[in-house]
C-alpha cells in the first residue's frame, strides 16, 4: 500500500530499444524553453560587448566585497530560511499545539508582503529617527547615537532578516507539502526501532523531504540573488548592486550583463552541485495520503515553544509590517475617492493570473516531455536552463525581453513594409504581453519546481498502466498525471500569481503608456519618499495576496483527507 | 500549443492596453514620477490640446528606446537628472531641439552644447548644518567636508547615488581627479554611519543628533517645510540651516531635470512644443510651486517658499555637460575610496 523507495529507479520507458520520436512533443517542449530562454539569451549576448573591461577595476576595488557580500547574504537569507520554513512547517505537520491550525496557513502570509515594503517598514520602525528608538531615548534620557549601541537596521544582517522574513514561506510550502506526503508506517517504524521524534525527524522526514527543502532553498537563493530594491536601500553592496551600478553610473550594460551572466553560473554551480549530492536517490509514493496523521502531543512547556516559534516569523514578517501600514494607509483614507485604485487593481490580476496559467501549461509541457523522453539529456538541460531567468534582477531581466521582442516586431514591419508596402509598427513591444511574458521567464523556475516534484511522485507504473491500455501520452497526461497532481499544479499556479502581483521592476520598463498597476502606483510614491502616499495601495497588493495564500495552505492541507 | 495560448492572451490584454496612436498627442518616457509633471502635462493639454501619454521608469527606457528602433512610440525623454540625457546623446538616440523659443528662454549652461538636451528645473546639492551644533559660517565650501573637524559628524546617501556622483564630478572637474580622490577618501572618514537612505533621512539624522552636517538637494527642505501630512518632517526641516557652498568662488553645485527630443520622435512637433512649453513662463513657475525646483529660465518670480528660504546665491556656472562626462571616473572614485563600504 505504501512504499518509499530509496534506491535508482528503472527509467520510464525502456530506453533501450530505438523509440519512435513524436515530434510534437518534443518540438512544443523545445519551442517553449527556447522561447522563455530569449530574455537570458539575450543577456549573454549583451555580455558580448562591453564599452570597456571593468573587471580590472571590479577586482582592484570592490569585487571582493560584492562577493563576500553576496556569499554571506546567501548563506543568511539561505540557512535562515531553511531553519524557519522546515522547522515550523515540520511543527504544524507533526505535533499538537495551541494555534496550528492557524499557523498552517498564517505561517504563509508574510508571501504577500513585497521585500522592498518590509524594508522600507522596517526601517521606519527602527532606524535611529523611528518610535522604537526614540522611545528608548525617551525612556532612559539618552541624547544621541553616540551614548547607546542599537542594531542597525540598515545593514547586511537587516537585509538578511528582511529577505528571510519574506523568502522563507518557499521553504515552508515546500517542506510542509512533503511532510503530508510522507508515510506515517515509515516514521512509525523508526519510532518502533526506537528514534526519538527528534531523531525519526533527523534521520527519516528531513532525508524523504530533501529534494523539496532544496527546491524551495534554490527559490529562495535566486530571490536573494535578484533582489535589489532591498539591498539598495540598506546600501548593502551584493552583486545586483554591482550590476546597477555597472550600468547606470557607469553606462556599461555589457559590464553589467557580465556580472549578471557570472552570478547565473554561480547558480547554476549551486543547483547541480545539490542534485549531484543526491543524484542516486529517488522517491516514489503512491503514499498512504488517506490515513491520517497521528501527531506528536507536546507537554505544555514544548507547547509553549512551538506555538512561540510559529508566531514569530508571521508576527514579524505580517502582522507588525500589516499594522504599520494600516497605521499610514488610515491616514490617508481620502486617496479611496481620488486614485484609480480599481483600474491598477484589475490590471495587476489579470497580468498575474494570465502569467501563472501561462507558465504552469509551459512548466507542464517541460516536465511531461522530460518524462516522456527521459534518453534526451538535452530536454532537461532545455528545462534547467529556461529557469535561470529567475537569477536575474528584473531590470536586467526587462532589457533581455526587449531585445528579442523588439527585434520580432521590426522584423515583421520591415518584411511588411517590403512585401505589402505598409509597416505594422510595434506589434508586442509596449504591450501587456511584454509584461506576461516577462513574468512568464521571470517566474518558470518557481511553477517548475511545483510541478517537476509533483511528477517526479508519480510512479512510473501509472503511465505503462495508461500507455498498455491504449492512451496516447496526451490523453495519459490529461486523464492520468493532471488530476493526480493537481495539488501541485494550484500550488504553482497560486505562487506565480502572488509572485507576479508583487513584481516591480520589470513591469515598469515593459509596460504602456499610462499603464500601472498596484506595484508600479507604489513605487512611484515609495520612491520620492512618500510610501505614506501609497500605502493604502500596499495593502491592497498584501490583502489580494492574501487570498491565494489561504487557498493554498488550503490546497495542501486536502492533499491529505484523513485529518 | 502555449505559443498559440501566448498570442490569444497577448491579443486580448492589449485590447485593454492603451495603445497610443492617435494623431494630436506626445508620448513620455519619464525618468520622472508621474505625479510630480501631471500638473505640467494637464496645463499643457488644456493649453494645445495635445495629450500626453506617460511611461515612468527610473531605469530601461533608454534601452527601450534604443531596441525600438525606428518604430519607437516616444517623442520626448523627461528626466531627473542629466545622466540619461548624456547617455542618450553617447548612443545616439536623440535629435537636436530646433526652437529659438528654448534657446532664448534656457540659459546655456542649463542646454548641451549642441542643443540636444535642455534643462527644465534647476536645484543645488547644499549642506544641510545643524541649527544647534553647527555655528553660522563654520562650513562655507564643499572642500570644507574634509576637514577633520566634522569626523563622525557628515551624513549623506550612497556615494553611488547620482546625486553625489553628480557632485564628486563637479570637484572633479574644478579641482581635478587626484584632489578629488583626496576628498573624497576624507570626507568618508568624517562620515557618522555608512552612506545610507535617502536625502531627507540625513536631515532626520541631523535632527535627531546622529550627525550634525547633510548633504542634499535643496528641493527636500521645501517638501519637508511643507508636509502637512507628515508634520514630523517639518520639525527635521526646522532643525538645520541651509548652507549654500562656495559663494566666494565658483558657486553652489547645480544639477537639473531636463527634456530630450527622441530621434524617431512620431510626432516632433508636438514634441517641440511640449518642450516650449515646459520652458515657458507659466510652466516654469508651476514647476517651482509643485516641487520646490529653481526655475532655469531667468527673470520668473520664485515661490514665496523659495525666495524666503533660498534668496539669492551664487550657483556653479559650469556647463553641467562637463560635469556628468565625469560619472564613471567618480564612480570608480567611490569604489577606489571605499566610500559606501
Amino acid at each position: 500500500m505504501n512504499d518509499i523507495t530509496a534506491t535508482a529507479a528503472p527509467p520510464l520507458i525502456d530506453t533501450r530499444k530505438p523509440r519512435r520520436l513524436m515530434p510534437g512533443w518534443y518540438s512544443i517542449a523545445w519551442g517553449s524553453a527556447i522561447l522563455v530562454m530569449l530574455p537570458v539569451l539575450a543577456v549573454f549576448w549583451l555580455a558580448l560587448f562591453p564599452t570597456e573591461n571593468i573587471w580590472p577595476h571590479l577586482v582592484d576595488t570592490i569585487l571582493p566585497v560584492y562577493i563576500k557580500t553576496t556569499l554571506l547574504l546567501l548563506a543568511g537569507v539561505g540557512s535562515l530560511s531553511v531553519i524557519i520554513g522546515v522547522g515550523t512547517a515540520w511543527l504544524v505537520t507533526m505535533c499538537n499545539f495551541p494555534g496550528r491550525r492557524i499557523f498552517e496557513w498564517a505561517l504563509l502570509l508574510p508571501f504577500a508582503m513585497p521585500a522592498y515594503l518590509i524594508a522600507y517598514l522596517y526601517t521606519d520602525l527602527l532606524e535611529y529617527a523611528g518610535p522604537l528608538q526614540t522611545l528608548l531615548r525617551d525612556l532612559f534620557g539618552w541624547q544621541t547615537a553616540r551614548e547607546y549601541w542599537f542594531p542597525e537596521i540598515r545593514s547586511l544582517g537587516g537585509a538578511i532578516l528582511m529577505l528571510t522574513l519574506v523568502l522563507y514561506p518557499y521553504v515552508y510550502l515546500l517542506s510542509r507539502a512533503s511532510f503530508l506526503e510522507q508515510s506515517m508506517s515509515i516514521r512509525d517504524a523508526s519510532r518502533i526501532f526506537g528514534c526519538s521524534p527528534l531523531q525519526s525527524f533527523y534521520r527519516v522526514s528531513l532525508p524523504i523531504a530533501r529534494p523539496a527543502i532544496a527546491v524551495g532553498l534554490s527559490l529562495v537563493s535566486m530571490e536573494t540573488l535578484n533582489d535589489f530594491g532591498t539591498v539598495d536601500y540598506f546600501a548593502v553592496k551584493s552583486l545586483s548592486a554591482g550590476i546597477y551600478d555597472a550600468w547606470l553610473n557607469m553606462g556599461n550594460l555589457g559590464a553589467a550583463a557580465q556580472i549578471a551572466t557570472l552570478m547565473m553560473v554561480f547558480v547554476i554551480l549551486l543547483i547541480s552541485l545539490e542534485r549531484i549530492a543526491r543524484a542516486r536517490q529517488r522517491q516514489f509514493t503512491n503514499a498512504d495520503r488517506f490515513g491520517s496523521i497521528d501527531r506528536y502531543s507536546l507537554s505544555p512547556g514544548k507547547s509553549a515553544l512551538a506555538t512561540l516559534a510559529c508566531a514569530l516569523p508571521v508576527v514579524l514578517g505580517f502582522l507588525v509590517p500589516f499594522l504599520v501600514l494600516g497605521s499610514y494607509a488610515v491616514r490617508r483614507l481620502d486617496q479611496l475617492g481620488e486614485a484609480d485604485f480599481l483600474a491598477h487593481a484589475s490590471h495587476s490580476f489579470t497580468l498575474s493570473a494570465t502569467a501563472a496559467l501561462l507558465t504552469v501549461a509551459v512548466a507542464i509541457v517541460l516536465a511531461y516531455s522530460k518524462r516522456l523522453y527521459p534518453s534526451h539529456r538535452s530536454l532537461t538541460l532545455a528545462s534547467r536552463f529556461s529557469s535561470l531567468g529567475y537569477a536575474l534582477p528584473g531590470a536586467v531581466l526587462a532589457i533581455g525581453v526587449i531585445i528579442p521582442l523588439a527585434a520580432f516586431d521590426n522584423s515583421v514591419d520591415a518584411f511588411m513594409r517590403e512585401h505589402f508596402g505598409f509597416g505594422t509598427g510595434l506589434l508586442l513591444s509596449g504591450t501587456p504581453f511584454a509584461i506576461v511574458f516577462a513574468y512568464c521567464v521571470r517566474f518558470l523556475a518557481v511553477s517548475t519546481g511545483s510541478v517537476d516534484s509533483s511528477l517526479a511522485k508519480v510512479t512510473p507504473s501509472m503511465d505503462m498502466a495508461s500507455r498498455s491500455l491504449g492512451l496516447n501520452p496526451l490523453q495519459t497526461l490529461r486523464r492520468v498525471h493532471l488530476p493526480l497532481i493537481r495539488g501541485g499544479l494550484l500550488t504553482a499556479v497560486l505562487v506565480v500569481f502572488v509572485d507576479a502581483m508583487k513584481e516591480l521592476p520589470a513591469t515598469l520598463i515593459l509596460r504602456p503608456f499610462n499603464y500601472d498597476t498596484l506595484a508600479t502606483y507604489v513605487y512611484q510614491y515609495a520612491s520620492d519618499e512618500m510610501l505614506e502616499t501609497s500605502a493604502l495601495a500596499a495593502m491592497l497588493i498584501v490583502l489580494v495576496g492574501i487570498v491565494p495564500v489561504i487557498l493554498l495552505s488550503r490546497s495542501i492541507t486536502s492533499t491529505r483527507q484523513g485529518r | 500549443m502555449t505559443a498559440k495560448k501566448a498570442l490569444l492572451a497577448g491579443l486580448a490584454l492589449s485590447t485593454f492596453g492603451s495603445v497610443a496612436q492617435a494623431a494630436d498627442e506626445v508620448n513620455i518616457y519619464s525618468y520622472r514620477q508621474e505625479f510630480l509633471i501631471k500638473p505640467l502635462l494637464e496645463a499643457f493639454t488644456a493649453e494645445t490640446g495635445i495629450k500626453a501619454n506617460v511611461i515612468f521608469s527610473k531605469k530601461g527606457l533608454l534601452e527601450r528606446l534604443e531596441h525600438e528602433g525606428a518604430n519607437s512610440p516616444a517623442d520626448v525623454l523627461l528626466t531627473s537628472d542629466v545622466g540619461p540625457l548624456y547617455d542618450a546623446v553617447q548612443r545616439d538616440l536623440v535629435a537636436p531641439i530646433d526652437s529659438d523659443i528654448v534657446d532664448a528662454n534656457v540659459p546655456s549652461q542649463y542646454r548641451s552644447k549642441d542643443d540636444k538636451w535642455v534643462g527644465l528645473t534647476a536645484r543645488s546639492r547644499i549642506i544641510y548644518a545643524s541649527k544647534d551644533r553647527v555655528e553660522d559660517g563654520e562650513i562655507q565650501t564643499y572642500e570644507d567636508l574634509a576637514d577633520p573637524k566634522w569626523k563622525g559628524r557628515i551624513c549623506t546617501r550612497s556615494g553611488k547615488h547620482s546625486y553625489n556622483l553628480s557632485l564628486i564630478g563637479s570637484i572633479i572637474e574644478h579641482n581635478g581627479e587626484e584632489q578629488a580622490e583626496q576628498w573624497l577618501s576624507a570626507v568618508k572618514d568624517n562620515l557618522a554611519r555608512r552612506p545610507q537612505g535617502n536625502d531627507r533621512a540625513q536631515v532626520k539624522a541631523v535632527k535627531e543628533g546622529q550627525c550634525d552636517l547633510a548633504l542634499g538637494n535643496t528641493y527636500y527642505y521645501g517638501k519637508m517645510l511643507t508636509n502637512t501630512k507628515e508634520p514630523e518632517q517639518v520639525e527635521w526641516a526646522k532643525s538645520v540651516n541651509l548652507v549654500f557652498p562656495n559663494q566666494n568662488d565658483r558657486g553652489a553645485h547645480m544639477s537639473i531635470s531636463g527634456a530630450a527630443l527622441a530621434k524617431n520622435a512620431p510626432h516632433p512637433d508636438a514634441a517641440i512644443k511640449l518642450i516650449e512649453f515646459l520652458t515657458s513662463e507659466k510652466a516654469q513657475k508651476m514647476y517651482a510651486e509643485v516641487n520646490y525646483e529653481f526655475p532655469v529660465r531667468a527673470g520668473i518670480e520664485w515661490s514665496d517658499l523659495l525666495k524666503e528660504h533660498m534668496g539669492e546665491f551664487k550657483a556653479d556656472e559650469v556647463n553641467l555637460g562637463d560635469v556628468v562626462k565625469h560619472r564613471a571616473d567618480a564612480s570608480r572614485l567611490v569604489d577606489k575610496v571605499g566610500f559606501d563600504n
